[in-house]
């Protein structure tokens, strides 16, 4: 497979968010506005970037039984490093993800990849897929948190343009499910047009 | 690369390198965090007691006192100008919000009338709830406004409850919780807090 394919794949075709149905739980509590949708993104594309290049580092050294306890290990090591550089670096961030940091441990996206490519292909394979898969998923969250901010606050990055309130279930939990469903089917009828 | 065999000695041996891998670094990165996560949480005190009283040029954190109320902690950070107490910072709780607990920082001239406040902590509802950080100390809304108010001549309570303060649009619970919070704080501050 080449690599260029392996990095897009993320973006479209295999978009975890709105293609694979992945890390819901995330997608759906933290997109409450675009930055927060980066921020949970790029911490995620973190920790699937690193925990992708550590699982094949050690894919030959690691006993098929206890493959997956080995990941889980890895990966939880790689979300505790990004939450407590948070917690130094960008305290007003960490506030607002607070809860879901830890989550991403258990971000069907991250485990999902380990299992599925980073065991069975190369460094840099695993990397771009990694770098791919996570970006794929920032760039869902943002646009999902963005459209939610948007329509719920009359704001985008903080930045106000309309006055007043905006449709405050955009940023209540069912504005989540709404608005998601609609990039979905956006993102399908795209994607099958290209295909 | 061959795969390694799941013998047992195999197994046993290939996850205690991986923990112990991962609690070294993990170790390694909590001592480098360490001191700005502690500098910038000291750094979100010092600036919520600067919005709450007025300008003072001792160190309130270092006057901290503390008194136990309700089953948790209030602490008082007097503010000093030239020796002289302008006004005394103190966080106060409450555990009625509509979602979980609410801590706030309110601060009280010696007369015991609010200065200022500042929502440290909650849970609310976004949009509905999470509006006190701003409802209750916006002078063009006077009948929302506590400012200046004292809990001693001033009944603070909702006025659904035949008190003098509209509660946020929607979020009656949650003003009821704010409110109660400082009453607790009020409270305190009479009975022992000022010093």
């Amino acid at each position: 497979m080449n690599q260029l394919k392996n990095f897009s794949k993320g973006f479209f075709k295999e978009n975890p968010v709105f293609v694979l149905l992945l890390g819901m739980c995330p997608t759906l509590g933290v997109t409450t506005s675009a930055i927060n949708g980066l921020g949970m993104g790029l911490a995620t594309t973190f920790v699937l970037v690193m925990s992708n290049l550590v699982v094949s580092l050690v894919k030959s050294q690691i006993p098929d039984k206890v493959r997956i306890p080995s990941f889980i290990v890895i990966i939880a090591s790689f979300v505790t490093i990004v939450e407590l550089a948070m917690q130094a670096y960008v305290p007003a961030l960490f506030e607002q993800l607070g809860l879901f940091i830890p989550l991403i441990v258990v971000n069907c996206i991250v485990l999902g990849r380990a299992e599925a490519f980073a065991s069975k292909n190369n460094i840099l394979s695993s990397i771009l897929d990694g770098l791919g898969m996570g970006l794929g998923f920032a760039l869902a969250l943002t646009i999902l948190g963005g459209v939610r901010e948007l329509l719920g606050a009359g704001s985008f990055f903080g930045y106000k343009f309309i006055q007043g309130d905006g449709m405050l279930v955009f940023v209540l939990a069912p504005g989540a499910f709404i608005a998601l469903g609609y990039l979905i089917v956006i993102i399908n009828k795209i994607n099958k047009k290209t295909a | 690369m061959a795969k390694k065999e799941s013998t047992f000695l195999n197994m046993v041996l290939t996850l205690l390198i991986i923990t112990f891998v991962a609690s070294a670094a993990l170790g390694y990165i909590y001592e480098l965090t360490k001191g700005p996560i502690a500098a910038s949480k000291l750094a979100k005190q010092n600036n919520a007691i600067k919005q709450v009283v007025p300008e003072f040029d001792n160190e309130p954190i270092k006057e901290e006192y503390k008194m136990a109320v309700d089953g948790d902690t209030i602490s008082f950070f007097p503010a000093r100008k030239n020796g002289e107490l302008v006004g005394t910072a103190v966080s106060t709780f409450t555990n009625k919000g509509f979602s979980g607990n609410i801590k706030i920082m309110v601060g009280f001239l010696p007369d015991g009338s609010i200065f200022n406040y500042s929502v440290l902590e909650h849970k609310e509802t976004p949009g509905l709830g999470d509006k006190m950080g701003t409802w209750f100390n916006d002078k063009n809304r006077p009948k929302s406004c506590i400012l200046g108010l004292s809990p001693e001549v001033n009944n603070l309570t909702v006025s659904k409850d035949k008190g003098e303060v509209d509660a946020i649009t929607a979020a009656t619970i949650s003003s009821r919780a704010f409110l109660d919070a400082i009453d607790r704080a009020y409270k305190a501050y009479k009975e022992g807090g000022k010093k």
